[in-house]
């Protein structure tokens, strides 16, 4: 067997399933059941790292989600996942994994120069090294990522599918530990509909790593027993491989639940991970407690982990992490650990305890097991380079260190600070935890959601307090569910007197922190006991302030096991009490959560911003159409022919409408059907200008203002009957104007009888432009007089199209003779393949928004949007006519508000460019006189500009301070390249300005 | 993720809610009596108010009807709501329609 610090017998994996994973480009194996940690201790393997900023070797510290070294660049190519803690990753086969922050090898790392400087990166080092000059940190900072990087991102799309799933329940029950079976135990005999979530693949949590006995079975017997019955009931949901990662407002928790993680890459399929968002009615915080590390000089030595740890290593792994072992600590869990050990086979050589004079049946315990205790000491120091060598213990004085004990060789050097409840959840539920002075810890505090915590979470640390804690937990959630949870389950344990937890924040050394060697509290970070007393010399005062400064409790673990002894560090250093000092904010999520899991299903095209298609798609397909994104729509933007360049394809089809005709598919224009008896003056408030007396069968342009007098919308809305209008918007802006207007109506005007119905989709639009557009539309329709006389300008008629009903409408964005039918959807085909047959005899030719928008520019005609940008009033876009001055209407007081009258506002304008040729670019700013010092004022902007075929030269439209008055005069358009470019100031009708082509 | 009742169709989740600003905020029946402070006033001036405040919501994922709600803006907790024309809960309380 090739895993040395494999134990002969015990533990949870599989030993006939041997697993081959690759670590740093070596071979290695395992079995299933191991994480890929313990699998590596297994081998051997310590050191896996190297530390963010100093670059020192760093080891496997912990066994959970705690672990701040062991993070990875787990797998290749698409699948990759960077900085997985490889405490959480299960084994699987051919697994590839390579440390991050290394660079080129592990072994020979260029950044560990960084550690012989270590005196010249103090706290803080980057604000103020790399502030100066700012122009600068771009330069610095590529460097900077480079060396202090994690792990890479994946850069190819992301193979794998994710899911969301909602649920309500009872009774959540947050970690499936001892205090957690209990609690969904009790919750779930009594009926609840519990949901029992577990970050691990199995339940049980401290439980499989540990020798206790539970109703005469051994604890992972026990938890088997239990997650049976569990299993058993109907309203229970088991959800192990599940982390509960953000407590949200209204009980409302968020899961991630990994299904296919443990599986070989080749071998996964279906969903990688799902979210769950739950309701719950109760949740029970069954979270368990994080390990503390000892603060010591360089306690960042592979090989010194956390006493928990090499609990859970030995007993649920069977791996020994070492042959020599010393315990420090300064609480009951070090004598655990040392017997732990001792029965695994290790040589324990000390158990140092900082506690004088602790007591209890734990200490008796290792004592009889003959493993030397020395009591009222502490380790100071650990040597060693690449793994930890020899532990220097000392005997504390009254202040500070005593005498010298000894220095004692070893290979392992287990450590524990005390423990910490998960606090997190609770206070992400909006609880504040506080500090409790005897178990040393904070715990949480009220409950303002419906949540309570049990167990280790709440700092009952020993095994019989969990289970009954957990068990009377369940039940009362389950009461104030509304359920009748019987008897409280009981369960029989031993009960174990132990001593209680001492403080020993940081260890003493025989010089003042920062001139020994460094003493890390937050190791991801190489945040150092000296960087938060600094921090301190210097006038930082709130947490908050030195974490963000010290970037304590920053990265991936963020700072689970140091986090406390850091604020309890800074406490000391203000002499105040930790209660005082606080803790930072606990922040969703409690572990990364990958952003797929968080999307969903909600991306692509499709599913995340639906494509919304017009009923003639397919044809502009086949037809050749380049097509263009506005909003949702693919709308034909242009139709090139073979050869044709962009403008060459636009200029054909532009005078197509202007010599013959074109056609457009205008099917994505907002339509809302207005009917009601109120109908005409709720349009009164709604459009600046008056419908009251608009004929039946008669069109009106409108435009809408924000009540703030600025143009929001337009459109043409047509009198269908007394009480029904047919109102068109902009493609964009038809959800805005119907939720615009339903806000009016229901939260200003309830009195008034009108209704709004969304008919967009249901009607395609085709809009026929051109001179022969008359006699295109009479082949195709029947039952309407297409003579002047019969049908005007500005109205509609009702017929058939190629044998379908249909609205025409006689109406004009290009300034042709032009008509606008409205078919059904699902007949929209068929009427345009009439309508271009009909054409064929012309030379009609389709034309896409490109031509359309030339057209319309050619006209002066407006885009909200384009040529508005919400600072516009129809004052500005010299629209004064369409605004009445007889009625209110929304926006109207606000048109004489004193800054809507001032002089020098920008207007809309038309721009020719003086040389004739030169099309402006959109957006171009525009100044009076370029020679001017800078900064040159800048007097309005380029809103559209095209060249027009029609009249040979290039146009645009733009906004102008005071342009109306300016006609004939000057500006200068400035490009990105830096020409200048000379404009007039026209008229923005530049096309037929009489508007007689579209009246024939 | 806050639960909203909607006056028609009961508790929903937060996600199929818009808020709508500050409640009963009257649109002035003479606009053009107002100076244009006061039309100011009307047009962008809201109290801001920590703790209860009446405010409009639009079930604009389900019914589509707009409402009012009494809620903490410090909590966050709905203390009820009410359809418009109601006069809804507090009605001593600030804010409340007089």
């Amino acid at each position: 067997m090739s895993q040395p610090n494999r134990l002969d017998s015990g533990g949870r994996i599989d030993r006939d399933r041997p697993v081959h994973f690759t670590f740093n480009g070596a071979r290695l194996s395992g079995f299933v059941g191991d994480t890929l940690a313990s699998a590596l201790l297994a081998n051997g393997v310590h050191m896996v790292g190297r530390s963010f900023k100093y670059h020192r070797p760093r080891g496997i510290v912990g066994s959970g989600a705690e672990e701040p070294n062991a993070i990875f660049q787990l797998d290749e190519g698409a699948h990759t996942v960077p900085n997985p803690r490889a405490t959480q990753v299960e084994l699987y086969d051919d697994l590839v994994a390579r440390s991050v922050n290394c660079w080129p090898t592990l072994e020979h790392d260029i950044g560990v120069v960084n550690g012989w400087f270590s005196r010249l990166l103090p706290a803080g080092f980057y604000y103020k090294t790399f502030m100066w000059p700012r122009s600068l940190w771009m330069t610095y900072e590529r460097y900077i990522r480079k060396a202090a990087g994690l792990g890479e991102s994946p850069m190819a799309p992301d193979p794998d599918r994710y899911e969301r799933r909602n649920a309500h329940c009872d009774v959540l029950v947050v970690g499936a530990g001892p205090a957690g079976l209990a609690a969904a135990l009790a919750a779930g005999r009594g009926g609840a509909r519990v949901i029992l979530v577990d970050e691990q693949n199995e339940f049980g949590g401290s439980l499989l790593g540990s020798g206790d006995s539970i109703d005469g079975v051994a604890a992972g017997e026990w938890v088997g027993r239990i997650t049976a019955e569990l299993e058993a009931m109907e309203e229970v949901t088991l959800l192990p491989r599940t982390t509960a990662f953000g407590y949200h407002d209204a009980n409302f928790v968020t899961l991630n639940q990994r299904l296919t993680h443990h599986q070989p890459v080749r071998a996964r399929t279906g969903c990688r991970e799902r979210t769950w968002r739950v309701r719950a009615a109760q949740v029970v915080l069954a979270t368990g407690a994080i390990e503390r590390t000892m603060v010591f000089g360089n306690n960042d030595r592979p090989g010194v982990m956390l006493a928990s740890a090499v609990s859970t290593y030995i007993n649920r792994y069977a791996v020994l992490p070492g042959r020599q072992a010393v315990v420090f600590g300064n609480n009951d869990a070090i004598y655990r650990t040392a017997l732990d050990l001792a029965a695994a086979g290790a040589d324990v050589r000390a158990v140092v305890d900082s506690r004088r004079d602790a007591g209890g049946q734990w200490r008796s315990a290792a004592v009889e097991r003959g493993v030397p205790v020395k009591a009222g000491c502490v380790v100071s120091r650990a040597s060693g380079g690449r793994h930890v060598r020899a532990a220097e213990i000392y005997r504390l004085g009254d202040d500070g260190l005593g005498e010298a004990e000894d220095v004692i060789q070893c290979d392992l050097l287990a450590v524990s600070g005390g423990f910490s409840p998960a606090v997190h959840l609770h206070a992400q539920s909006g609880g504040r935890p506080v500090f409790d002075d005897a178990r040393l810890c904070f715990v949480p505090g009220t409950s303002v959601q419906a949540e309570r915590s049990a167990g280790a979470a709440r700092a009952v640390f020993d095994l019989a307090g969990c289970l009954s804690d957990g068990a009377a937990a369940g039940a009362a959630a389950a009461r104030e569910a509304g359920f009748d949870a019987g008897t409280v389950p009981e369960f029989d344990t031993a009960v174990v007197a132990g001593s209680p937890v001492e403080a020993m924040w940081l260890v003493p050394d025989r010089v003042a922190p920062g001139r020994g060697p460094k003493q890390f509290v937050d190791l991801q970070n190489d945040t150092s006991a000296s960087d938060i007393l600094l921090a301190a010399r210097e006038g930082y005062r709130s947490i908050e302030h030195v974490k963000r400064y010290t970037a304590l409790g920053f990265g991936t673990d963020q700072g689970k096991t140091g986090n406390i002894n850091g604020m309890a560090i800074l406490a000391g250093a203000l002499g105040q009490s930790l209660a005082d000092t606080g803790t930072t904010t606990f922040r969703p999520n409690y572990t990364p959560v990958t952003f797929g899991a968080i999307a969903a299903r909600d991306v692509g095209p499709e599913l995340f911003d639906p494509v919304r298609r017009t009923a003639m798609h397919d044809w502009h397909v086949e037809n050749g159409a380049k097509f263009e994104d506005v909003g949702q729509w693919k709308r034909p933007w242009y139709y090139p022919r073979s050869g044709e360049s962009m403008r060459d394809a636009v200029n054909r089809e532009c005078l197509a409408v202007r010599n013959r005709a074109g056609i457009l598919d205008a099917s994505t224009l907002g339509k809302i059907d207005i009917k009601g008896p109120d109908a005409a003056a709720f349009l009164n408030m709604i459009y600046t200008n008056a419908w009251n007396r608009l004929g039946i069968g008669r069109c009106r342009y409108g435009l809408m203002l924000g009540e703030d007098g600025m143009v929001m919308d337009d459109g043409v809305t047509t009198r269908l009957a007394d009480d029904h209008f047919y109102m068109t918007t902009t493609t964009g802006g038809a959800a805005r104007v119907l939720g615009w207007m339903e806000q009016w109506l229901q939260t200003e005007w309830p009195h008034m009888k009108v209704y709004f119905t969304s008919v967009t989709d249901h009607w395609a639009v085709m809009s026929i432009a051109g001179p022969e557009s008359r006699k295109v539309v009479e082949r195709v329709c029947e039952g309407i007089d297409f003579s002047s006389a019969a049908f005007p300008f500005m109205s509609m008629r009702e017929g058939r199209a190629a044998g379908v009903p249909a609205r025409v409408f006689r109406i004009s964005f290009s300034g042709e003779l032009a008509y606008e039918i409205n078919v059904p959807a699902n007949c929209a085909q068929h009427v345009w393949d009439a309508v271009i047959r009909a054409g064929s005899d012309f030379d009609m030719m389709p034309y896409g928004t490109e031509a359309m928008h030339v057209l319309r520019a050619e006209k002066g005609f407006i885009i909200v949007g384009q040529d508005t940008d919400g600072s516009m009033t129809p004052i500005d876009l010299g629209m004064d006519w369409i605004v009445s001055t007889k009625k209110d209407f929304l926006g109207r007081r606000s048109l004489s508000r004193s800054d809507c009258v001032r002089t020098g506002r920008k207007q809309l304008v038309g721009l020719k460019s003086r040389d004739g040729v030169t099309v402006l670019p959109e957006g171009a700013q525009l100044v009076n006189e370029p020679s001017d010092a800078t900064p040159v004022p800048m007097v309005g902007h380029v809103t559209s500009s095209y060249f027009s075929a029609a009249l040979g030269h290039p146009i645009a439209l733009a906004v102008v301070k005071g342009g109306l008055t300016r006609m004939g005069g000057s500006v200068h358009a400035c490009t990105l390249d830096g020409r200048r470019i000379e404009c007039e100031i026209t008229s923005p009708v530049f096309y037929d300005p009489q508007g007689e082509r579209m009246k024939q | 993720m806050l639960k909203i009742k909607c006056p028609w169709c009961g508790e929903r989740d937060q996600s199929e809610f818009s808020y709508g600003g500050e409640a009963h905020i009257v649109r002035p029946a003479e606009p053009d009596e107002l100076g244009d402070e006061q039309w100011g006033d009307y047009l962008f001036f809201r109290t801001n108010t920590k703790g209860l405040h009446r405010e409009q919501w639009v079930h604009s994922g389900g019914c589509r009807r707009w409402f009012n709600a009494v809620r903490d803006t410090v909590s966050y907790r709905f203390h009820g709501v009410y359809r418009h024309g109601e006069e809804g809960p507090g009605k001593d309380e600030p804010g409340s329609p007089s």
